[in-house]
């Protein structure tokens, strides 16, 4: 599936990758190949990206939303920070 | 004669080393002006996406979802958030965003000013001395914000407007600022900022099921203010570039006047230079014939 992290200052991230965690303002959730249409909220807290099984790469992030459709994720946070 | 000389040369010394300083303000003004376009270029797909999330949850849920940021009051308070420069030689850049906010007060709220209910939130070092120096109620914790530009500084200053909105100490918000169109024309302009206009569904988009995390109350809720944050975002980049902008022409044309002055000048520096040798010329001449008598 494809993931795009926007900020409002600039994109983050534009890919494909295998799936990706979210901080939920309900709780953490999983995003991955496939995933039925979904609109959520998120909290601060940890975004990590799965790039493939193994492979993760982890980020800060502020609050904000993610967006799921047609296999394309799309998540919009007012900032990020990798680490 | 020489005195006239001398004046006229250190008058096209001046003009030169102000065209100097005029030409480099205008390529710095340039390049920043390149970095204030990629700014908002930058944020646009942010801004894009958020719009369309909205109109998203909106056309799919029915009927009239209450939003507290966008239920309207009669209006008792105002408060006018005002986008100017920090820096002067920019042209009417200033006084005209100055100009703007002063006639949608006097037009939009003549009562509320009369009774001294209007405030004024200044983004920027100029519109701030000038509503701090004549006597307006100012709120001057945000004007600064020109100075390391970044999207959380502009969302404290949101963050404050509708707080405001929020606890009734204002019960409508204006933003006046300059839409950049191109580096030659900036267009003024006032928008209301709370209460939020009504969300027009836009056109026949396809209706995806979406799931909806936690619920579309809690969304919207939470989208609200990540969309005012984006509008005053916007509202400061456009600010930025239309400064860089207007700053530029403004150069640009000091440039060509000095110019002209310049060509002026030198006209009649030469002029005079002739009118020096031809009367030296001439006490010579007649020197010599008085000699030969």
């Amino acid at each position: 599936m494809t993931l795009e992290i926007l900020t409002p200052e600039r994109k983050i991230f534009s890919g494909e990758v295998y799936g990706v965690q979210l901080p939920g303002i309900s709780g953490l959730f999983e995003v991955l190949d496939k995933h039925a249409p979904l609109v959520s909220a998120l909290k601060d807290g940890k975004l990590k990206i799965l790039k493939d099984k193994s492979n993760t790469v982890s980020y800060t992030i502020q609050s904000g939303f993610v967006e799921v459709l047609n296999n394309k994720a799309t998540v919009l946070v007012e900032g990020a920070v990798e680490n | 004669m020489s005195g006239a000389l001398k004046e006229v040369r250190n008058r096209i010394k001046s003009v030169q080393s102000t065209q100097q300083i005029t030409k480099a303000m205008k390529m710095v003004s340039a390049a920043k002006l390149r970095r204030a376009q990629d700014a908002i270029t930058q944020m646009r797909p942010y801004a894009q996406k958020l719009q369309e999330m909205l109109s998203n949850i909106v056309s799919t849920s029915e009927g009239d979802v209450a939003i507290d940021l966008a239920t309207e009051r009669p209006v008792e308070n105002v408060l006018i958030l005002l986008v100017t420069s920090d820096r002067g030689l920019c042209g009417g850049y200033n006084s005209n965003l100055i100009k703007l906010a002063k006639s949608l007060v006097k037009d939009k709220y003549p009562s509320q000013l009369a009774a001294g209910k209007v405030r004024f939130l200044p983004i920027g070092k100029k519109g701030y001395e000038h509503f701090s120096k004549n006597g307006f109620k100012v709120v001057d914790t945000y004007w600064d914000i020109f100075t390391g530009l970044s999207f959380e500084k502009v969302q404290t200053a949101a963050q404050y407007a509708m707080n405001a909105f929020a606890n009734k100490e204002v019960d409508a918000v204006e933003i006046v600022y300059s839409e950049f169109k191109n580096a030659a024309s900036q267009v003024y302009i006032a928008e209301q900022f709370l209460p939020v206009k009504k969300v027009a569904e836009t056109g026949s988009r396809k209706k995806s099921d979406f799931i909806f995390e936690p619920s579309k109350e809690v969304l919207i809720a939470e989208l609200m203010p990540k969309i005012l944050n984006t509008q005053l975002y916007k509202a400061v980049l456009d600010g930025n570039a239309s400064e860089h902008g207007a700053r530029m022409t403004a150069m640009d044309k000091a440039s060509d006047n000095a110019n002209e002055l310049l060509k002026s000048l030198k006209i009649s520096y030469n002029r005079a230079r002739q009118a020096a040798i031809t009367t030296e010329l001439t006490e010579i001449v007649s020197g010599a014939a008085a000699l030969q008598g």
